[in-house]
């Protein structure tokens, strides 16, 4: 648009077209108004204020706030108990590769002519639209000494493979993550899938008539046409997984090696009212997944999908 | 009172960290609040006990009005009464009588609530008034007591040929492990996955019979060594734990269905308050077993011969200082303390002064056991409350204990002696900081 601008002689720019073009100037701003009040009030003023909290020793309720300056941020940095519930993330971030794996899976069978395809999609959705809290206590009964999985794993033979599934240290932070592969899943299918349909039916047919086998198709036609969106799953992955919170909470509340950054935010925050350095916390978590965002933006630029 | 679990909403998490306004609070100088004006019109009260608001409640409530005529009460409601009354603290808004929620600091109750008299005053009136005092002034009114100590099946500990509350920590292991060999049941349930059953290891103060204990408490920089207090409590539980005597798997218990295991002897210890006691005996009922076995036990420790239980207010009720009625309200506060029989029909231990004892605390009596107030520190005021935060060792919650389940069930690493020494590490670097 700037560039027709430019053509266009100056002096022949008719001259009372400028008090609109001012008032043009305004008026979107006029439209957008609504919408950037919400967004200022609602995500840019409650973030300055957590920043604000994080150098502040705080207990959410007193009149007063202390100014500490970094030593909230020095703590989170230089206390184990804090930086290392990011290891739990890792739990989150391995299953995500399975479950982007699964939903990319079932993307391609479910776009091609499947029988009962819509009732499939129906059930891989399914598990995105229960409620988190909900999605939890079904595990949690699924996951008890003699529950629904012991009881599976015992009809096909496979009894002695039945352990405490969240009372195991070893196993239980795979459970969690399993539980949210199950939950998740859906999201990244439905991307997939919308994804993989935008792809214009034409060039199957083309690469048919080449002779191209579905392994082919697959492999040149829906990876590289969908690979924005398998870049954005990723960053979702990542993010994701360094801000795991219903899952542990509702099932474990923590306990036994299974606390993630969030739910130790949230007990530093409410159970041991340190709303500064609760903030701090939630400033360093916010500035990693922005970190991550960028860096994999640079790895994988966000270039243009060319099929032809 | 029946349900102490402090779910905290996140979502009213986030509404408190958006909330911007906050009261003013300048401190009161007077010893007690402006409660002029007469008694009469509207007033507004926030209660905990959804399960009663719309039943028993509003029965005290005529029996009010119809004492002080012109006055109308009504009741709110709150599911998740701690996080959000907390929240609605700092919107000015919170009704006329409310209990005072724990997340507020005792130095902060001037900020919110009016104060109702002096310490010294109050005292031989009301059990548990400095539970909720700052600076000699009361702030809130217990609505009724609790004894802490064991809720057992009688019949199970008489299968293991135990029929008398144990005096020893050891004499109660053995005792535990009598019932795992002899019987079906579950020695001790921990109720870990709900975690706030744990808390009350932190209860058992008393038994030391030392009722400075509170004021001394924040003066020791390394309760978990052993003989002092924390070394016992947790440490009988670690034993408990590490001796197999609780649930096979921990991360799956739960409150609700852990009632009828305790009634029908599935279960056969539990470390709770006397609150639970018509809880356990309901749930026998309702499992066609037999009430009268659900009894209740001191903590297994002596001193100078004798048991003692620790008896402590629950949530105390204040009038909130932006009441437009304090007249009102205060006079509700009395009389619902005083008149209701509220205390006596939960069978709690009725905070005024002289009244009579529910039965099952007469019964818990009877087994020897001297029930101890314990005051709250004056001079080190709030000061547990600081260490607590700065270490992050949730004396009076779950945190700390799941880790020391998990540490005895050979599920976490380290062993008793790490974990106290490491306990006492973290405790005491925060104590050095806080007391100076």
């Amino acid at each position: 648009m700037t560039t027709t601008m430019q053509r266009r002689p100056a002096a022949v720019q008719p001259a009372p077209a400028r008090p609109a073009a001012r008032r043009r100037r305004w008026l979107p701003w006029l439209y957008l108004a609504p919408a950037l009040g919400l967004l200022i009030t609602f995500t840019y003023v409650p973030v300055g204020n957590m920043v604000f909290y994080s150098f502040h020793s705080w207990d959410g309720l007193d009149v007063t706030m202390d100014p500490v300056g970094l030593d909230n941020y020095v703590r989170v940095f230089t206390d184990e108990r804090y930086w290392r519930v990011f290891l739990i993330s890792l739990y989150y971030f391995v299953a995500s590769f399975a479950q982007i794996a699964i939903a990319l899976y079932f993307a391609v069978i479910l776009s091609f002519n499947t029988r009962f395809r819509n009732l499939f999609k129906g059930i891989l959705f399914f598990p995105y639209l229960l409620n988190g809290v909900a999605v939890g206590f079904v595990f949690l009964y699924l996951f008890q000494p003699d529950g629904t999985l012991d009881t599976v794993l015992r009809w096909i033979g496979l009894g002695d493979q039945t352990r405490y599934w969240l009372g195991d240290p070893d196993i239980a932070n795979i459970s969690l993550a399993g539980t949210s592969v199950w939950r998740f899943t859906g999201l990244s299918f439905v991307l997939f899938l919308g994804a993989i349909q935008s792809i214009p039916g034409e060039i199957y047919e083309a690469a048919e008539i080449d002779g191209a086998s579905r392994w082919d198709q697959v492999w040149h036609i829906i990876v590289p046409g969908i690979r924005r969106i398998i870049s954005l799953s990723f960053i979702l992955a990542i993010s994701g997984s360094l801000s795991v919170f219903e899952i542990p909470f509702i099932m474990t509340g923590g306990a036994n090696g299974t606390r993630t950054f969030v739910v130790q935010a949230y007990e530093t925050a409410f159970q041991f009212r340190q709303i500064g350095l609760a903030s701090a916390m939630a400033v360093v978590l916010l500035l990693i997944v922005l970190l991550v965002t960028w860096i994999q933006r640079r790895l994988v630029p966000d270039e243009e999908v060319s099929l032809s | 009172m029946a349900d102490r679990r402090t779910f905290l909403g996140f979502g009213a998490a986030a509404v408190l960290v958006l909330a911007t306004g906050c009261t003013g609070g300048a401190t009161e100088e007077a010893p007690t609040g402006d409660f002029a004006g007469d008694v009469k019109g509207n007033i507004t009260v926030l209660t905990n006990r959804t399960d009663l608001a719309t039943t028993a409640l509003p029965e005290y409530a005529k029996k009010f009005e119809a004492k002080y005529p012109g006055t109308k009460v009504s009741f709110e409601a709150v599911t998740n009464y701690e996080g959000d009354v907390t929240t609605q603290l700092s919107s000015g808004e919170y009704g006329d009588v409310l209990l005072i929620p724990n997340t507020v600091a005792v130095d902060q109750l001037g900020q919110f609530f009016e104060p109702l008299g002096t310490v010294d005053e109050l005292k031989t009136k009301y059990r548990f008034v400095d539970e909720k005092a700052y600076d000699g002034k009361v702030y809130g009114l217990s609505l009724g007591g609790v004894a802490n100590g064991f809720v057992v099946n009688k019949r199970v500990w008489e299968q293991a040929g135990i029929t008398a509350p144990p005096k020893t920590t050891e004499e109660f292991l053995a005792g535990l492990k009598a019932i795992d060999t002899k019987t079906e049941a579950i020695p001790f349930y921990t109720n870990y996955k709900d975690g706030w059953p744990l808390s009350f290891f932190n209860s058992q103060r008393a038994i030391l019979g030392d009722p400075n204990a509170n004021e001394r408490f924040p003066t020791d920089a390394n309760p978990w060594q052993p003989g002092k207090i924390q070394h016992i409590t947790d440490g009988l539980l670690f034993d408990i734990v590490h001796n197999k005597l609780s649930e096979p798997d921990p991360l799956t218990t739960n409150w609700e269905g852990s009632k009828p295991m305790m009634g029908t002897g599935k279960v056969a210890t539990m470390l709770l308050g006397s609150w639970a006691v018509p809880q356990m005996k309901d749930a026998a009922k309702a499992a066609n077993a037999n009430p009268d076995d659900i009894v209740f036990w001191p903590f297994p420790y002596q001193t100078g011969g004798k048991f003692h239980a620790r008896i402590e207010g629950d949530y105390k009720a204040a009038v909130s200082k932006t009441s437009e009625n304090k007249a009102t309200a205060k006079a509700w506060l009395e009389w619902f303390v005083n008149e209701s029989g509220f205390a006596a029909d939960q069978q709690a231990i009725p905070s005024a002064v002289g009244q009579e004892l529910p039965a099952v605390l007469k019964d818990f009596e009877a087994t020897g056991v001297e029930l101890m107030e314990l005051p709250a520190a004056t001079t080190n005021s709030g000061k547990e409350d600081e260490i607590i935060k700065a270490s992050e060792i949730d004396l009076a919650g779950n945190i700390y204990r799941q880790k020391l389940v998990d540490i005895a069930r050979g599920a976490a690493k380290g062993d008793k002696e790490s974990y106290f020494a490491e306990l006492n590490k973290r405790w005491s670097a925060a104590q050095s900081q806080v007391m100076q």
